[in-house]
């Protein structure tokens, strides 16, 4: 990975506090992954910002290093990686999620 | 290109010789898979690490060769 694209993955989970890597955009998921933490996220009522990675090849590999992540999508929350599908999945499942968004002062309007 | 579930199976059993590994082939077309590991080297670790402890597992091929694997990992209670 280059410093380039390192620099702008952390400009990008610095900038908002909820950013979601994902294949396509929040309102046409290209993946059924990245559509179900789009559903969740929604379902919560979170903000997020949707970074498609497909439109991107440099980010597509670059957040796989970043986070040590080898798939696609991840989630970011005040700049700190909080899994992909199937860990923020069985987070909201249990009630984690909202409570870990709430811990980090990300205003969550449903639940 | 997919990976053969009883693939996945082995190279998890190899990483985690005493965990219950169950994989299930989610859509029936040999490119969804669900694995569920359960293993005390699990016990001490947060979500993310066991995840990419099982990724690592898979050496490489998460990602790549496999697409799609709803992973579930736990430790024996």
């Amino acid at each position: 990975m280059g410093d380039p694209t390192e620099q702008r993955i952390k400009d990008i989970i610095g900038s908002t506090d909820v950013v979601l890597f994902m294949k396509g955009v929040p309102a046409a998921p290209q993946c059924g992954f990245s559509g179900a933490v789009v559903q969740i996220l929604n379902g919560l009522g979170v903000p997020f910002t949707g970074v498609n990675v497909l439109a991107d090849p440099d980010i597509r590999d670059g957040i796989k290093s970043f986070s040590n992540w080898p798939t696609i999508p991840q989630l970011y929350v005040k700049g700190e990686f909080l899994g992909g599908c199937d860990i923020v999945r069985e987070m909201f499942k249990l009630g984690e999620l909202a409570a870990v968004l709430n811990d980090k002062g990300v205003a969550v309007t449903a639940s | 290109m997919a990976m053969a579930g009883p693939d996945i199976e082995q190279l998890i059993r190899e990483a985690f010789p005493e965990a219950q590994v169950v994989v299930t082939d989610l859509a029936g077309d040999g490119d969804h898979y669900g694995a569920r590991v359960v293993s005390q080297a699990f016990a001490g670790k947060s979500r993310i690490q066991q995840h990419q402890m099982v990724y690592a597992a898979l050496k490489g091929q998460m990602g790549e060769a496999l697409h799609a694997l709803a992973l579930e990992t736990a430790v024996p209670t």
